[in-house]
């Protein structure tokens, strides 16, 4: 099966490292080797630019504007590519342009028309897994959150505005307690504000992580072990117990309610989609995943990440997604590395994968293109 | 010149230039009648104290046109909302403007709102309907929360725009056809 989704040409014009960077390609997956610094991450980076959000570094758009030498006023950015959707060429192009004020403005072009953000994302479905993720069954709860809620908002794009609309009234509520006094018909409106978003962030959690666990569960049994996934959230429980949405709604309003003293006591909401905790353990072995060894541990992780392309394929409402691996190979045995590329071959959507020496890709063959990048530019091997 | 038109919104420092050029080469036919209409609205233009409106009447024109129904009150965050629904052509009542939405993080206050007017005239016999037609934002919703609660209390219906207005849309982004829908499938709270 070749990817149902994959970048036939990439160019970057003023980004990070790269002045003019062009890849033409196949629906192979994509290898770019180089020594530190060559610039293999920033092509990640763009490539992940082209969806909504932040990209896989969260980085503002300021920070992807190539800074060169002693200019202080960087110019803007362009990434441009021609997308491959079940067949259908797509081209999309996503600036980052100089405002008046100083500041960037993100805009997006969807075959020659200027796009809104949701429509780029129903084309441009991304996963990754990068170096900064190594931690992130060791540290903190926040971190595996918004890894959750990444995954999450890939199934269902309009989870990023619930999950805003949920901080914007937890924040306004929270400031209303701090200074206290308010009137409780303000509170009754932004804790309701807050159950409605609340729950709508729990219920495509909710959903995402059955759509994950289904995968997962049909993964054979192999390199990469299987995860057991849970949600910590009473919300999530609720949902995933098959509660009605209105129930799950007026309870958490209740609760919100009677916690009001104890939040401004703590000034910080202590109940709420906000303090959920992603678990995972190892199945095999039946032990937390933050007790497994680093390469387990990576292992584990991109397991997770393989079920969720393959789920968002599978999912009716998304499609196949993107999939770059930053490093991803570096931890792994020799064995692990080939259940990996065998995998990524067959996959859904085209997989980016960096490394910084060609012997790291051999168990590719001819299965990959690979590119080495020098100098700013790249040379096909 | 230039600098005050860059302090215009949608206008940078770049465009100001462009628009201070062109009024100056268009002197009689632009720049004279603009400088003569921009005085008169700075003399008469004022605050409506009945609905909150701007307006070179007070009350304005839409609080006393007689072809108007009093037993309906749509109330709006700001002036541009009722600009919005006049444009459509969609609502034949009065209107009622808060000046702004809640937001303790904008420092946005009750007291700041026009809420005591607005349950005054909500008190009127004849009223029958409260329409609130405030943006889906948790800012617009959350004060559509506190003052329907403030209305209950009158007994008066009062009833939200449903469907039809996006999050963090705002009234006067929306285009005519979907306010009209909107206003048809408002719904009572
Ligand atoms: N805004 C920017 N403008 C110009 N250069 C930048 C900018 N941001 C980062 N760089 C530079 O880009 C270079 C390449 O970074 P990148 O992270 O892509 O390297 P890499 O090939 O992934 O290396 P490694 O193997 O160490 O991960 C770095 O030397 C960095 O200093
Ligand atoms: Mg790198
Ligand atoms: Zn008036």
């Amino acid at each position: 099966m070749s990817a149902r989704l994959w970048l036939a040409d990439l160019r970057l014009t003023d980004f990070r490292s790269h002045a003019e960077f062009r890849l033409a390609l196949d629906d192979r997956p994509v290898c770019l080797i180089g020594p530190n610094g060559a610039g293999k991450t920033n092509v990640l980076e763009a490539v992940s630019a082209l969806g909504p959000g932040r990209g896989l570094r969260g980085a503002g758009l300021a920070d992807m504007a190539r800074a060169a030498g002693a200019e202080t006023r960087p110019r803007g950015w362009v990434v441009f590519a021609e997308a491959v959707l079940d067949g259908d060429r797509h081209t999309l192009g996503v600036a980052a342009e100089r405002t008046p004020d100083g500041g960037y403005k993100r805009t997006a072009r969807l075959d020659g028309r200027t796009a809104p953000a949701a429509e780029a994302a129903s084309l441009m479905r991304l996963s990754w897994v990068t170096p900064a993720m190594d931690r992130l069954f060791a540290g903190p709860p926040g971190d595996r959150r918004r890894f959750f809620d990444r995954l999450a908002f890939a199934f269902a794009p309009e989870h990023g505005a619930a999950a805003a609309a949920y901080e914007r009234a937890l924040r306004e509520r929270q400031r209303l307690l701090d200074e206290g006094g308010a009137s409780g018909a303000w509170l009754d409106g932004l804790e309701q504000e807050m159950s409605v978003h609340g729950a709508a962030v729990a219920q495509v959690r909710a959903r995402t992580l059955k759509a994950l666990a289904a995968e997962i569960a049909a993964r054979p049994e192999g390199a990469f072990p299987k995860a057991v996934l849970g949600l910590t959230g009473p919300l999530e429980s609720a949902f995933a117990a098959g509660a009605a949405s209105a129930d799950i709604e007026d309870d958490f309003a209740a609760r919100l309610r009677a916690g009001r003293a104890r939040d401004a006591a703590a000034g910080r909401a202590l109940e709420g989609p906000h303090r959920t905790d992603l678990e995972v353990r190892h199945a095999a072995k039946d032990m937390p995943a933050a007790a497994c060894s680093t390469g387990e541990q990576k292992a584990l992780l991109l397991g997770i990440v393989l079920a969720h392309v393959r789920a968002l394929a599978a999912d009716p409402g998304a499609g196949p997604a993107i999939l770059l691996l930053d490093e991803a190979a570096a931890h792994l045995d020799s064995a692990r590395r080939a259940a990996l590329f065998d995998e990524l071959v067959d996959g859904p959507g085209q997989a980016w994968l960096t490394g910084t020496d060609a012997v790291l890709f051999e168990a590719f063959g001819l299965r990959a293109q690979k590119f080495e990048l020098r100098d700013g530019a790249a040379d096909a091997i | 010149m230039i600098e005050l038109l860059g302090k215009l919104p949608g206008l940078g420092p770049r465009s100001a230039r462009r628009a201070a050029l062109h009024l100056l080469k268009k002197r009689e036919a632009l720049l004279e009648p603009l400088a003569q209409s921009l005085a008169d609205a700075a003399a008469h233009v004022r605050t409506c104290g009945e609905c909150g409106s701007l307006d070179t009447a007070d009350p304005c024109a839409l609080c006393s046109a007689s072809s108007r129904d009093d037993g309906l009150i749509c109330v709006v965050a700001e002036v541009g909302d009722v600009w919005a629904l006049e444009r459509a052509g969609a609502f034949r009542g009065r209107y009622h403007v808060l000046g702004g939405v809640l937001s303790a993080l904008d420092g946005v206050r009750p007291e700041d709102l026009r809420i005591a007017k607005l349950v005054e005239r909500a008190r009127r016999p004849g009223v029958r309907e409260v329409i609130l037609a405030l943006a889906a934002t948790v800012d617009g919703q959350a004060t559509a929360h506190f003052v329907s609660e403030h209305l209950s209390a009158i007994g008066v219906t009062v009833s939200r725009l449903s469907q039809g207005v996006p999050v963090g849309g705002e009234l006067e982004l929306l285009d005519d056809g979907t306010l009209l829908a909107a206003l048809a499938s408002r719904r009572a709270v």
